[in-house]
């Protein structure tokens, strides 16, 4: 942690104005909610939310060779990536713990954007830039770029209603260039929701102008500006991962059940010897979901896991799941145990309250 | 924010109603509109002996769990059941059907030691 003063994203002054509960996140201060966590998670679900993701950082990799070096950074295989196209990846260390996960765009033939973590930018910057490939060029434009993810059912009318309804939305995990009103925007069809959404990157200078038009226009479509809590809810229902909480450095990708977002037949890539064995001879312990049994207090990060009268694990996140009115969370698990079905008790102020191991997602749209 | 004039108010946010040797006790329209969207009330025993200014109820919502205390010494002789099937009373009637317990005082004289209506409006100014 510093001392410094929080940093304020371009599109702080409108949370402000829209009354936002302003809360520190690592070295930021971003809005925890507006009208309400629920109110807020039920708009994404039924209706369109905007949420602020300047706090994320983006990072540009050029040059000849920068896909080649980029493969042996990251998990996923780049070589699957057409320009206009993205994947969800991991940056590994050397012992296949994660340092961030990330989505990677190719936007040029020789040119990659990479959209990592708030907290981990200067981290994944100077890894990054330590194992720079000569032919390469990594620049950190974070600064001077803002972001926010818009999401839910209503988002291909909202913007229809922005762009013209000429204007086709990019497909699943494509990223398209467009103009508004002079703003260059990066539109990429992808989200941290389980809704059907949007990220869209622009320069900085923009980002009040940009928030403000979506707002105005996305009235008629129920919008609603949403928060961290909200999108802590939103995600943790769908088991995405959450940085810091539920993906580590003491964790591999793996163990986290994100298997899928590595390709292992790649022939080179930091942490695959670690991925290999974890791979062929399993993991010790799984990241599980769970949803907790009748009426409790909802759980939260580092609660006790509990199981036959021993602890086998701890929370790495918790909430109440506004969708499906119960208390729902993550834990990594004794592999033997992290089985769906499996009766577990979650320790909450020295009282055990029951709780069952559920396949992800643990909201499925009906 | 609504400060009821008739009621005694703690620094840390919970509303006093005297009733005779009783107290009933809840959290202000300020606490609620700070914590918003309760979704659940750990309710004290009835029985429990409470410690003026000691953790004797949690309420929490979706994002976190705050603890409530006890505004004088005494014994919790009711608990307000209804908010173990409506956790949103609290939000919605915080000076009514959101009341969480009522303390038997063991001195009803150390209610005057509370803040009242106009002390408490300048603690959340």
């Amino acid at each position: 942690m510093t001392t410094a003063a929080p940093k304020k994203t371009p599109l702080y002054e409108e949370h402000v104005r829209l009354g936002a509960k302003m809360i520190p996140f690592g070295d930021w201060i971003m809005p925890v909610q507006y009208s309400g966590i629920m109110d807020e998670h039920q708009a994404v679900r039924n209706n369109v939310g905007i949420f602020d993701i300047s706090h994320m950082g983006q990072l540009v990799a050029t040059g000849p060779g920068s896909g080649g070096w980029l493969n042996e950074m990251l998990t996923n295989n780049i070589d699957k990536l057409e320009v206009g196209t993205g994947q969800y990846t991991f940056l590994l260390n050397e012992r296949g713990g994660i340092i961030d996960d990330l989505i990677v765009y190719r936007t040029g033939p020789e040119e990659f954007l990479l959209v990592v973590n708030a907290s981990r930018v200067d981290e994944d910057f100077a890894w990054l830039k330590q194992h720079l490939a000569a032919s390469c060029e990594l620049t950190n434009r974070s600064d001077s770029f803002g972001g926010v993810a818009i999401q839910g059912p209503r988002v291909v009318d909202l913007f229809h209603a922005l762009l013209g309804s000429q204007v086709e939305l990019p497909a699943r995990n494509h990223i398209v260039e467009l103009q508004l009103d002079g703003m260059n925007l990066s539109i990429a069809r992808t989200g941290y929701t389980g809704e059907d959404g949007v990220e869209v990157f622009f320069s900085a200078k923009d980002a009040a102008k940009f928030w403000n038009t979506v707002l105005k226009t996305g009235e008629q479509f129920g919008i609603r500006p949403c928060g961290l809590g909200a999108r802590d809810t939103l995600r943790l229902e769908m088991c995405y991962p959450l940085n810091g909480s539920d993906l580590s450095p003491e964790h591999n990708p793996i163990e986290a059940g994100l298997g899928f977002f590595v390709d292992l037949k790649k022939p080179i890539f930091i942490g695959r010897d670690v991925l290999i064995q974890a791979k062929e001879n399993g993991t010790p312990n799984r990241l599980a979901a769970f949803r907790m049994k009748g009426k409790g207090p909802p759980p939260r990060p580092h609660y006790g896991v509990w199981l036959a009268g021993d602890q086998i694990g701890e929370t790495t996140s918790g909430t109440l799941s506004p969708s499906l009115n119960q208390g729902i969370g993550m834990a990594y698990l004794p592999t033997q145990h992290a089985r769906a079905g499996t009766e577990i008790e979650i320790e909450i102020r020295g009282q055990k309250f029951p709780a069952t191991i559920e396949k992800k997602p643990l909201y499925k749209k009906s | 924010m609504n400060v009821p004039d008739d009621l005694f108010y703690t620094e840390s946010h919970e509303w006093i109603k005297r009733e005779g040797d009783n107290a009933r006790v809840g959290i202000t329209d300020h606490a609620q509109a700070e914590l918003t969207d309760v979704v659940y009330v750990e309710l004290p025993k009835v029985g429990a002996t409470a410690e003026a200014r000691g953790q004797i109820a949690v309420v929490e919502s979706v994002k976190a769990a705050s603890d409530i205390y006890a505004p004088v010494n005494g014994t919790v002789v009711e608990v307000n059941k209804a908010l173990e099937g409506n956790p949103a009373l609290v939000n919605t009637d915080p000076f009514g059907e959101g009341w969480i317990f009522v303390l038997k005082m063991d001195s009803p004289d150390d209610i005057k030691q509370l803040k009242d209506a106009a002390a408490y409006r300048k603690v959340i100014e």
